[in-house]
């Protein structure tokens, strides 16, 4: 009997259970939707009404889910402009062996801990323009708060400040990572030759940070395209689709309204956006990684 | 010591799923899924299932609850697994009209017509009538109206008695703002408690036949002059800021709490909001019953539609395809008037069984019961009877004219296009 070497025979054992599973929970969903999104179909017995393109054309006329691309987009530009350098910046004051640190990581990874359900609630009693905490404040100092929620003028600039409260913990947390596998005698080092606190910033922090930098940049933009969960708590995508993501408004026009083939159609739009982001960004920004 | 421990266990396990099995194939199990979160009315419904199966030795009714969006997002996938429930809860309308078409509803015409459909009022069977079959056991109805708070009403000098006219119903919200009160409170977040204003206008300046041609795709559909004029007359309505501060993000439980709390004066609601405004009013009361008063949705000069057409639910129990024959029985012995009147006792919900009407004890909601029996016309809510995709364009639009964002006659062609594209 010949004997099957241990790597042939790992990969003989564990490869058929793994790449069921992801056929059957993965690929198989997938290529689904795909098919579905050329029906016009409510999700009762198999769909039979074949309509071509018409779902994804309707998609692109339907201003909400311009909204959602706009709203994606913006998240986006927020996570990079605003949460990233913030994180950065508390990472930095944060790494250095003071007392006190500690508990600030902690208190900035909080929100990072708390469910999307629960942090979104709690924040919608936060600007409740009756009793919430930032009308007492408002009232208190500038008089007759807002309902911000209500506004589709302000909601969306006040889901995008609870979303920078919730990640930017999370990337604190991966740069202070970061921070800690810097030679510390590179500091020490430059400090002799007489580096500024910015010097030492630029020259050795920030290059030396790029590979965590990059994987943070990547988590930013594909947790932005995928926001849902703080949106359903705080406006549920309204006032008049203002705050509607894609993903938002996959749910409230696809699976609500029970319009599968329209879902479907929403599904893979967002999936392509995603996959296409993925791919170019591991090819082009992360390819020198590993 | 270990061992023999396991070894028990397992035995144990064993055993128990032995007896189990054995119990199970002498029994018939019936599942029954609905959507009160009332504990009040799961205590009930867990007692007409135990005394059912009392009388039907070898039979189980399993009676299990599930949360009301959850429930609505998942039933199409539940419906057409073999694990579906064999009796579900049901808003009737469309989505109903979706699940026969689909051929997961089982007929139940045939034991309808052995002495069963007799027992309702006329309206409820025929919300649960296809094509003249019926396919569901009506069990409950709801009225939309006007509640208002007796000493807010007073401290503005309001009569309610005086509010007959959709003009009447103008002069009292600005009497009410002249006081300094907040008029109406309504849950706009959540959309559907403004598509009452739109679908009872329209109900009162068009009737019946305008509501029916439109399903029949005459003239216009939903585009005719019938539902731009209620979007005008909505418009009219919120022109004069009538609602509550921030309401666009009101959900419904909060503005029942608000309405309970003194906030405002009125509220357009169904009976259930009753219940809610008890859970979330700050002091867990609300409006007590002797300063809480209740006026119907006022007529439109020159509407076609009759003053004592009604506005509200009518929801019923479905049986599922394949189901054991114990189900139609179960719900045969549920729908009798001896258990029904336990529920109008108790004021657990409004009972569409003849004769349960005189049981309720609460007057308000006896009312509302006696004013859906009488009614010539009981309207479904619009968004559960035109379906679940046209139901979301016509919340949609309501809280779009409420807050000006579309016009009346474009809000309307926004409906028809909907049900012409799902129909």
């Amino acid at each position: 009997m010949k004997k099957i070497s241990g790597t042939g025979a790992a990969i003989w054992l564990l490869l058929p259970p793994a790449l069921m599973l992801f056929t059957l929970f993965v690929a198989l969903p997938m290529g689904e939707a795909a098919w579905y999104s050329f029906y016009n179909w409510n999700g009762y017995g198999t769909p039979t009404e074949f309509v071509g393109w018409k779902n994804f054309q309707r998609l692109f006329e339907t201003p909400a889910f311009r909204t959602a691309l706009f709203n994606n987009g913006l998240i986006i530009a927020v996570s990079l402009l605003i949460q990233l350098p913030l994180a950065l910046a508390m990472a930095v004051l944060l790494s250095e062996r003071l007392a006190g640190t500690n508990t600030f990581r902690l208190i900035f990874f909080l929100p990072y801990v708390l469910a999307e359900i629960a942090a979104g609630l709690i924040w919608r009693f936060a600007y409740d323009g009756d009793y919430g905490l930032l009308a007492k404040i408002w009232n208190a100092t500038l008089g007759n708060a807002p309902h911000v929620l209500a506004d589709p003028d302000f909601a969306m600039a006040a889901i995008l400040v609870v979303i920078v409260w919730k990640y930017f913990g999370f990337h604190m947390v991966l740069y202070i990572a970061g921070l800690q596998q810097i030679d510390r005698n590179l500091y020490e080092a430059a400090r002799i030759d007489g580096a500024t606190r910015w010097q030492l910033f630029t020259n050795i922090t920030f290059p030396l940070l790029g590979s965590t930098i990059k994987l943070s940049v990547f988590f930013a933009i594909l947790g932005s395209l995928q926001l849902f969960d703080l949106i359903m708590p705080l406006t549920k995508g309204g006032p008049f689709d203002s705050t509607q993501t894609m993903v938002s408004f996959l749910y409230n026009y696809g699976i609500t309204r029970m319009q599968i083939g329209f879902g479907s159609a929403i599904g893979v739009v967002i999936f392509l956006i995603c996959v296409t982001f993925a791919f170019f960004y591991k090819r082009m920004v992360m390819r020198d990684e590993n | 010591m270990k061992l023999k421990q396991l070894v028990l266990s397992v035995a144990a396990v064993v055993g128990v799923s032995l007896s189990l099995l054995n119990v199970a194939s002498a029994q018939v199990t019936v599942r029954m899924m609905h959507v009160d979160q009332n504990p009040d009315v799961q205590a009930f419904y867990a007692d007409v299932a135990k005394r059912f199966e009392a009388t039907k030795p070898g039979v189980k009714i399993d009676v299990q609850y599930m949360e009301n969006q959850a429930y609505k997002a998942k039933l199409t996938t539940l419906l057409q697994s073999p694990e579906r429930p064999n009796i579900i809860y049901s808003w009737g309308g469309g989505v109903m009209r979706e699940q026969v078409k689909a051929g997961v509803i089982e007929d139940i015409t045939s034991p309808m017509n052995a002495q069963w459909k007799e027992r309702f009022i006329p309206s409820a069977i025929q919300s649960f009538t296809l094509d003249g079959k019926i396919v569901g056991v009506p069990f409950q109805t709801a009225q939309v109206g006007f509640f208002y708070n007796k000493d807010l009403f007073a401290k503005a000098g309001v009569d309610s008695a005086a509010i007959k006219t959709w003009d009447d119903l103008l002069g009292s919200v600005k009497k009410l703002q002249a006081a300094g009160i907040t008029p109406i409170i309504t849950g706009g977040g959540d959309k559907w408690p403004l598509h009452f204003y739109w679908s009872h206008l329209a109900i009162r300046i068009g009737g019946k036949p305008a509501f029916e041609a439109a399903l029949r795709g005459e003239g216009k559909g939903f585009a005719e002059d019938t539902f731009v004029r209620a979007g005008d007359m909505l418009k009219q309505l919120s022109d004069l800021k009538p609602f509550q501060n921030g309401y666009l993000a009101t959900t419904f439980p909060q503005s029942a709490g608000m309405f309970g709390d003194g906030k405002g004066a009125m509220a357009l609601q169904l009976n259930g909001m009753l219940g809610s405004m008890r859970a979330n009013s700050a002091d867990k009361i609300g409006i007590p019953d002797e300063k809480l008063g209740w006026f119907a949705f006022p007529t439109v000069t020159g509407g076609k539609g009759d003053p004592s057409d009604t506005l509200g639910g009518m929801n019923g129990w479905l049986v599922t395809k394949g189901s054991p024959k114990e189900a139609a029985e179960f719900l045969r012995f549920f729908s009798e008037l001896s258990n029904q009147k336990i529920a109008a006792e108790k004021g657990l919900y409004l009972p569409v069984v003849n004769g349960s009407t005189e049981a309720i004890k609460r007057p308000v909601l006896r009312m509302l019961a006696e004013n859906v029996g009488r009614a010539k016309y009981h309207q479904v809510y619009y968004d559960q009877m035109l379906g679940a995709s046209v139901g979301a364009v016509v919340n949609d639009i309501s809280q779009g004219i409420a807050a000006d964002k579309i016009k009346p006659a474009d809000a309307a062609a926004a409906v028809q296009a909907a049900w012409k594209q799902a129909n």
